[in-house]
């Protein structure tokens, strides 16, 4: 929450400059504590808690919930979570990079346009969205229409309630999310860096690799922060998508708080998987700084 | 090694916009040349066709004997110092200037060796661990020399390369440049919009407006012997004058100006089937005093055009000094006046002179 810091008026009067600062954030603490403090803080609590035979939590301190959190069983699909995130992030960088240049690089009218239409979908609900992917991807759906229709017979693919299919929901719920950083790097690239680089005897591959990657890491780097992070608790995708044959922790966590009703174990489950956010965070963060000390 | 340029009937368009028109030019090697004119007249565009960042639509392009026309840039023996200097923000002072020879697979022994060289030449050595963004503009554009020369190119391009330094480096920056270039004896191309720039540093100069060379020569001849009226306005002061013609033989003419006054032209010969032309000259050839022997002394010999005249305005500038003159048959002059001593004429607004003008000094100008 380092937001506070950087939110502060200009400062003119020392005296009053401290309390509209404070007004100013107001209305964001507020948010903040109600909806994220007050919610860890009883997640915490719960995680430490006991239910009865009903589900109800049970006020006492005990350790089990987390003793089962590291349980193979869990450790395993908080593993899978990782590797279905990281292959999300990494086919969105591979997917959304082209289109990101691509728009960066485009005449001023075309580029607003193509960026309108990276944005169009956001105007439909997510879910909705996921349901038509349902309806191409079942077994008599549009994919498969299209794909009998076909000359040479290509046969049916049972694509619905695979892992293919839940890597298709996440990589296209997510990569706007990679496209729009990324995009803002290229945009903020100087062309005559590349012209530059041409110059000096670099083909379009060393130049993509020395010129254009370097300098567009920041937009890489935010992109897959904003699409590793969500699509590793989601849940819907993997629920409607994959038939909840694969499940991932935000299935877990999401079952626990409700078919089971172990709210405790859930809310374990779910101070685990913020810890492990929070480490990954403030690695990423040290790597960074280490990299603008020697910058 | 450096090579000689040369664009043969080369013209670019952009969409309906032709911004280089059928130019040819021969680029001497070793020289310094300079492509001046205003901003958009096209002198940009034929860097940029030379460096390979654009295709002719047609006419082609030679770097020393060998035709370039459609080869990429980087496969081309040029380098280019750019206007914005585009250093590699993300790499160091020395990762820059060693970027074009890791691109060509130098060996890394001499890799260290020439950067090393290259920074010495441009006086940057210890600056190895610096990121651009940590140095002076001066310094920046140190870099960006040091970086296209250590690939030791053919032709070094550069475009308006003392454009964002101020005025004090700039003039130190100019001569530096001239320096450097004489000491590699590479072919430099060199684009500005500054007269002064091109006359301080250039072998040669080719004035370019609106996509067409106006004029190519040294700055002596482009100074002294403008070649239409508007290689006369962009460099240096001129008084253009309209006139009409009396009599031609071989050497020159005789003219009459709008107001009736006549002059001996004896600069050029007259353009053949003219009738009217501008003749040029320049403020500081116009000589005034207030006494006749003494307007007529200070030319030695040959002919002399002589007539009165009123001042009507004068400017003090210290070292000069700057009158709007009318003569008496209604034409205006401006003159330009050394200060050389302060024993020496003072004139005033409404003072009544004598103006010399010497008949080498009258430039008859080419119509466009």
């Amino acid at each position: 929450m380092t937001a506070g810091k950087e939110a502060g008026p200009p400062v003119t009067d020392r005296r009053t400059a401290g309390w509209r600062a404070w007004a100013l954030l107001a209305p964001m603490l507020a948010w903040l504590m109600l909806f994220i403090v007050v919610p860890t803080a009883v997640l915490l609590v719960y995680s430490f808690c006991e239910r009865d035979e009903l589900g109800r939590v049970v006020y006492t301190f005990t350790w089990d919930n987390y003793q089962r959190a590291f349980d193979p069983i869990y450790v395993r699909i908080f593993g899978r979570s990782i590797g279905y995130a990281t292959l999300t992030a990494a086919i969105c960088i591979v997917a959304g990079f082209p289109v990101a240049c691509y728009i960066g690089r485009a005449r001023e009218e075309l580029r607003d346009r193509l960026l309108l239409l990276v944005m169009v979908p956001f105007w439909t609900s997510f879910l909705i969205r996921t349901y038509a992917w349902i309806t191409i991807l079942k077994q008599e759906g549009l994919l498969n229409a299209v794909l009998r229709s076909l000359p040479f017979g290509a046969g049916p693919l049972d694509l619905l309630y695979t892992p293919v299919a839940v890597m298709i929901g996440l990589v296209y719920a997510y990569l706007p999310f990679m496209i729009l950083p990324i995009y803002g790097s290229v945009e903020k690239l100087d062309g005559a860096l590349i012209e530059a680089a041409h110059d000096l005897g670099a083909g379009p591959l060393r130049v993509f690799s020395s010129v254009i990657i370097p300098l567009t890491l920041p937009g890489i780097a935010a992109g897959t922060l904003l699409v590793f992070v969500p699509s590793i608790a989601m849940f819907a995708i993997t629920d409607l998508m994959g038939g909840a044959r694969v499940p991932l922790i935000g299935n877990v966590i999401q079952n626990q708080f409700t078919q089971a009703r172990d709210w405790p174990f859930g809310a374990a489950l779910g101070v685990v998987f913020m810890a492990l956010f929070a480490v990954t965070y403030w690695i990423l963060l040290r790597f960074r700084e280490r990299e603008e000390a020697a910058g | 090694m450096s090579a000689k340029v040369e664009l043969c009937g080369v013209t670019k368009r952009f969409g309906a916009f032709e911004a280089v028109s059928e130019v040819s030019l021969e680029i001497a090697a070793g020289e310094f040349l300079t492509l001046l004119g205003p901003s958009g007249c096209g002198k940009t565009t034929l860097l940029r066709l030379i460096a390979g960042f654009e295709q002719p639509t047609s006419g082609t392009i030679w770097l020393g004997g060998v035709e370039v026309t459609h080869l990429p840039p980087y496969r081309r023996p040029v380098n280019q110092v750019f206007q914005s200097y585009a250093l590699f923000p993300h790499l160091s002072v020395w990762e820059n200037v060693a970027f074009g020879l890791r691109m060509q697979r130098v060996p890394a022994a001499e890799v260290t060796d020439r950067v090393r060289q290259a920074l010495e030449l441009v006086s940057l050595a210890g600056f190895d661990a610096r990121r651009p963004q940590e140095l002076s503009g001066g310094q920046k554009q140190r870099v960006a020399l040091a970086r296209a020369l250590v690939c030791r190119p053919q032709v070094l391009l550069l475009d308006e390369p003392l454009s964002a330094l101020d005025a004090k480096l700039r003039q130190a920056m100019q001569l530096e440049l001239k320096r450097l270039q004489r000491q590699v004896g590479i072919t430099f191309v060199y684009v500005t919009h500054d007269q002064e720039e091109a006359l301080t540093m250039s072998d040669r100069i080719a004035i370019v407006n609106r996509g067409r060379i106006e004029q190519f020569g040294s700055p002596h001849e482009i100074y002294h012997r403008p070649a239409t009226a508007f290689a006369a306005d962009f460099i240096g002061q001129a008084n253009l004058l309209d006139t009409r013609l009396i009599a031609a033989d071989g050497s020159g003419a005789r003219v009459r100006l709008a107001g009736g006054l006549e002059l001996v032209l004896r600069a050029a010969a007259w353009p053949a089937g003219v009738e009217t032309a501008l003749v040029s000259i320049r403020p500081e050839k116009v000589h005034v005093s207030k006494s006749k022997s003494r307007a007529q002394s200070t030319f030695a010999e040959g002919e002399t055009n002589m007539f009165e005249a009123r001042i009507e305005e004068e400017v003090f500038k210290g070292a000069t000094d700057h009158l709007i003159l009318a003569t008496v048959a209604g034409t205006r002059l401006s003159a330009v006046v050394a200060n050389e001593s302060a024993l020496g004429e003072i004139f005033h607004a409404g003072d009544r002179v004598f103006c010399g003008l010497h008949a080498d000094d009258l430039v008859v100008l080419r119509v466009n």
